[in-house]
């Protein structure tokens, strides 16, 4: 892997750009791997880089049925937070916080992680208590969180309707400055050239159709479009998908499939400096660094694959946002698309190993996957390599739903579910 | 925007109107406090999320307010029948179900 670098552009620059490598290799699968992983998205490609870099495993396959970050790692809004209730929330996204900062030097990859700060609104007595709390459970937490006035918050973001003629007046605010976007494709990217760097093989166009399994019960590979793969390991990491691939296996999960829609704006000059999220109204909003505003509905009612959902939901979503920033309300919208997202009960996430030995699963982000993109990966891995979860991860076992430990976490998502 | 058919309105009407109830056909136990983690596990978070047909209820809220169940496919979003609650689950779907799953 050439490293990229400034002096790297300008020796391009010299020679017509002729120099330039692939970033990662497309390989013909192997009859067998130490590890599989399902799913060439953010979670699994950080996974498998982890794999060879924590844990000098390297002999690993990434399978992909589509394209590398074609699935929800392309499609979500890029928000990155860590402002969650409880302590394994805490504990899991702010993992992930740390490692976002310092990931294009460590990936030598920009993924362009800004943190230009979260803002969360309060509308009524209600949200100011529960943001407060949140608040206050994250500074004990270790995790930055404030509490702003409505004119601080309007100072930190000009354009905010905090006029109490506002059918839901801004009556306050948290802000998690940490918090903030980064480049969605990029950190797919990065992790893959990273990964292939190191000899993981990344096979796209190869659709997983079955589990293979031992008599005595155990992982042995899994069915492809491209054949049979031998591996004795295999982590799951398929969002929408992983109950479908986890059926393979025999295992029935906790989970259910739901379209969720974002749209974007034409470009326009820089006009929102922050993320802003509302649960009451029901939006959240961000600008690209292309100058869109980049703006994240909820989730439809109905289980689905379909990758579309009901234009009423964008709509809904559009009411709030210009109930909000009423300066956007002839704004033109140029883009909006679905992707699956894989909902648990307790709306926390599920990284675990599973009752088939030699399978791990990392599924059930719901709607907000992508902020934990490195956390997951890192301590997937841990998982994967040790056989045994990473600290961080070993609540968010499949056990919980029976055992009754959840980690509800449904209150703190972005919009409500 | 899905068209529901409310198998007691006996019309066809926007989902605005509807409320989706989850997964259809599963019983509740009559003796709730005597189930296994296990079972209770299987009735409670457990579900089948299929990609292809799914039997669920919906609810007809600003109708007749009444639940019901419907068969669709969950890749095309298309239903292929609608039915009332207490209905056995279909052991034959239409003909046009072929038209429909047909990818």
């Amino acid at each position: 892997m050439k490293k990229y670098s400034v002096f790297a552009i300008a020796r391009e620059a010299m020679r017509g750009h002729k120099g330039w490598e692939e970033q990662w290799s497309s390989p013909e699968p192997k009859k067998e791997y130490d590890v599989i992983i399902v799913g060439a998205g953010g979670h699994g490609l950080a996974t498998a880089y982890y794999l060879a870099t924590v844990h000098g495993i390297t002999n690993v396959a990434v399978l992909e049925k589509g394209w590398l970050g074609g699935g929800n790692t392309g499609r979500n809004t890029t928000i990155i937070r860590s402002n969650y209730l409880y302590d394994e929330s805490a504990g899991i996204y702010d993992h992930a916080l740390k490692l976002w900062d310092g990931l294009s030097q460590e990936l030598n990859y920009n993924v362009m992680y800004s943190a230009r700060g979260v803002m969360m609104l309060a509308h009524n007595v209600h949200d100011i208590q529960v943001l407060k709390r949140h608040v206050h459970a994250n500074r004990l937490n270790g995790i930055d969180n404030e509490w702003l006035s409505p004119e601080q918050a309007k100072e930190f973001c000009p354009p905010l309707n905090i006029s109490k003629d506002a059918r839901y007046p801004v009556v306050g605010a948290a802000l998690q400055r940490r918090g903030g976007t980064a480049r969605h494709d990029a950190v797919a990217w990065g992790y893959a050239r990273g990964a292939s760097a190191r000899g993981v093989h990344i096979i796209q166009n190869c659709e997983v159709t079955g589990v293979k399994r031992a008599p005595n019960g155990a992982v042995m590979g899994v069915d492809t479009t491209r054949g049979f793969i031998g591996a004795k390991k295999v982590g799951v990491v398929a969002a929408g998908h992983s109950s479908v691939i986890m059926n393979m296996a025999g295992v029935r999960m906790p989970l259910e499939s739901y379209p969720l829609q974002a749209l974007v704006s034409e470009p326009v000059k820089p006009v929102v400096p922050c993320v802003v999220m509302s649960n009451t109204v029901h939006a959240y909003i961000s600008q690209s660094d292309k100058g869109e505003l980049v703006i994240g509905a909820g989730t439809d009612q109905y289980v689905s694959y379909s990758q579309t959902g009901g234009l009423h939901i964008l709509q809904h979503t559009l009411d709030a946002i210009c109930e909000m920033f009423p300066i956007f309300t002839r704004m033109k919208m140029l883009r909006s698309w679905g992707g699956i997202v894989d909902v648990t009960p307790d709306r926390s996430p599920i990284l675990a190993k599973t009752p088939v030995p030699g399978l791990y699963v990392n599924c059930g982000w719901g709607t907000g996957g992508f902020k934990a993109t490195p956390g997951s990966g890192h301590v997937f891995a841990h998982t994967i390599a040790k056989d045994d979860p990473h600290p961080i991860n070993a609540p968010f076992t499949i056990e919980r739903f029976r055992t009754g430990r959840l980690i509800d976490e449904a209150a703190a998502a972005a919009v409500a579910h | 925007m899905l068209l529901i058919r409310c198998p007691y309105c006996e019309e066809e009407r926007p989902e605005l109107e509807f409320r989706n109830a989850g997964e259809a056909h599963i019983a509740r136990s009559a003796n709730i406090a005597g189930e296994s983690d296990d079972d209770f596990e299987k009735f409670f978070f457990i579900r089948s999320n299929p990609k292809g047909i799914i039997h669920e209820r919906w609810r007809h809220m600003h109708g007749c307010a009444r639940f019901f169940n419907a068969v669709r496919d969950t890749v095309t979003d298309k239903f292929i029948m609608t039915y009332k609650a207490g209905e056995p689950k279909p052991s034959k779907l239409p003909e046009i179900s072929n038209e429909v799953v047909a990818k």
